[in-house]
């Protein structure tokens, strides 16, 4: 970062410069500089939802198409979600006061005998972001915990993540119990982790498998609406 | 001779013999050492040698089409080819291309659980353990912390590890400087440090078991 863009002073740039330096700060994972944006933003009269949308899930969007594309690599993507998640606690509860929209709302959680949430916590992050509300069951979930979240929360979705190819066979005995109790479609069951595919998802009977948290949101809202119009 | 280990990451090596062999191993890099002190050892002069860089490790997505690649490449040639990967995170593609071109696979998830013994190694059902081998070790900065940012990052420790309790070594050899190296891994990620010796293991069992056949 050049000295330059040191000098920028947050409250001085109007709405579209402040968003789009935002987004830039978001992109660098300068977790201060958000909160500022953040509060600059609803100091000036936004809705604590277009802070959320524009430049926090907006700059997200870019990290998150970045990574795919192998411009960005996963210690720039978590620095990223860092400042992302200064911003939204911030905003949380003011989005709760303000009634913003929820679109639906997930369990998700590791699966039994896997520990890596890193994937997980990225997509129950920008889940959030997008308007979904999360119940995060966390790592190492037997079957028993998501059905029982599920049923407890009234859910539409069950998001399930692996990053093992030991642990990726127990999303099966989720959906398999989910079948045994004849509930199996009352939900959508999205999947995802480093080494599942397409074919995979399938195979286990899940509604879809998400390659990373952008694809996750983008499967969830077009499901979520496919099931409003069936209702 | 044995490339450096930085060559082995990066590029892989060639190490077939001028005419070809009976039978091809084609490997992945951190694995270079111990099959050719198993070759040295047991004599299997009527095998050839071909290493991918080992830092496809840190890209699973890679692995199968290199691997297909170098198999089809080299399958005229040969009479077999046994690819001495594990899954790797491949999630079965590995698997299931190996047995679609006719060529045996290492069995097992990772490097970690043959060098323990596959079985071995899942009846632990150790959750929260980080694993290096002997070559891991000695790139612990290559494959883990520059990788991982935590030279630039360190604040994303907790992070990638919050989760782990402890580092396992599973030592291929009786090395105490290679010891020392682990052990001060373990400490840079804060976990607790446990060592094991396991040798070759499954490694051992399977090339042998390749060479008989």
């Amino acid at each position: 970062m050049s000295d330059d863009e040191d000098e920028i002073i947050l409250s001085e740039l109007d709405d579209d410069e402040l968003v789009d330096q935002m987004i830039d700060d978001l992109y660098d994972g300068m977790k201060e500089e958000i909160e500022e944006g953040v509060n600059i933003l609803l100091s000036r009269g936004w809705a604590p939802y277009d802070v959320l949308t524009k430049p926090l899930v907006g700059g997200m969007t870019i990290v998150g198409n970045d990574f795919r594309d192998g411009i960005l690599f996963v210690p720039e993507v978590l620095l990223a979600a860092g400042a992302m998640k200064a911003g939204m606690a911030i905003l949380k509860p003011l989005l709760a006061e303000t009634g913003a929209p929820t679109i639906g709302r997930m369990v998700i959680g590791t699966v039994k005998g896997d520990i890596h949430d890193i994937g997980k916590n990225l997509v129950a992050m920008m889940m959030e972001g997008a308007g979904f509300e999360i119940v995060d069951l966390g790592i190492n979930n037997p079957a028993e915990e998501y059905i029982a979240a599920l049923k407890e929360q009234n859910a539409d979705i069950l998001g399930m993540s692996a990053l093992l190819t030991t642990t990726m066979p127990y999303m099966k005995v989720v959906i398999d119990t989910l079948k045994e109790q004849g509930i199996r479609d009352d939900y959508i069951v999205l999947v995802g982790g480093a080494p599942l595919n397409e074919e995979f998802g399938r195979a286990i009977g899940a509604d879809a498998y998400c390659r990373d948290a952008a694809v996750a949101v983008e499967t969830a809202k077009s499901f979520v609406a496919r099931k409003h119009n069936q209702a | 001779m044995i490339p450096s280990d930085a060559t082995l990451t990066r590029e892989g090596a060639d190490l077939r013999q001028a005419a070809p062999q009976r039978l091809l191993l084609i490997a992945c890099g951190a694995l270079a050492r111990e099959v050719l002190a198993l070759q040295r050892l047991h004599g299997w002069d009527h095998m050839d040698l071909v290493c991918l860089p080992a830092i496809l490790h840190n890209t699973p997505q890679k692995i199968t089409p290199e691997v297909t690649a170098k198999i089809t490449e080299n399958q005229g040639y040969y009479d077999r080819i046994f690819v001495l990967y594990a899954d790797c995170g491949t999630g079965g593609l590995l698997q299931a291309e190996c047995d679609r071109l006719g060529v045996t696979l290492l069995k097992g998830p990772h490097c970690y659980a043959f060098f323990e013994g596959v079985e071995a190694f899942a009846a632990r059902e150790e959750l929260t353990a980080f694993y290096l081998t002997d070559f891991l070790a000695r790139q612990f900065d290559a494959f883990v912390w520059e990788p991982l940012g935590l030279d630039r990052h360190p604040q994303l420790l907790e992070m990638y590890f919050g989760h782990y309790d402890r580092l396992v070594y599973l030592a291929q050899t009786e090395d105490e400087a290679l010891t020392a190296k682990a052990r001060a891994a373990a400490a840079r990620l804060g976990l607790r440090f446990e060592r094991r010796v396991t040798g070759y293991g499954d490694l051992a069992v399977e090339m042998e078991r390749e060479a008989g056949r």
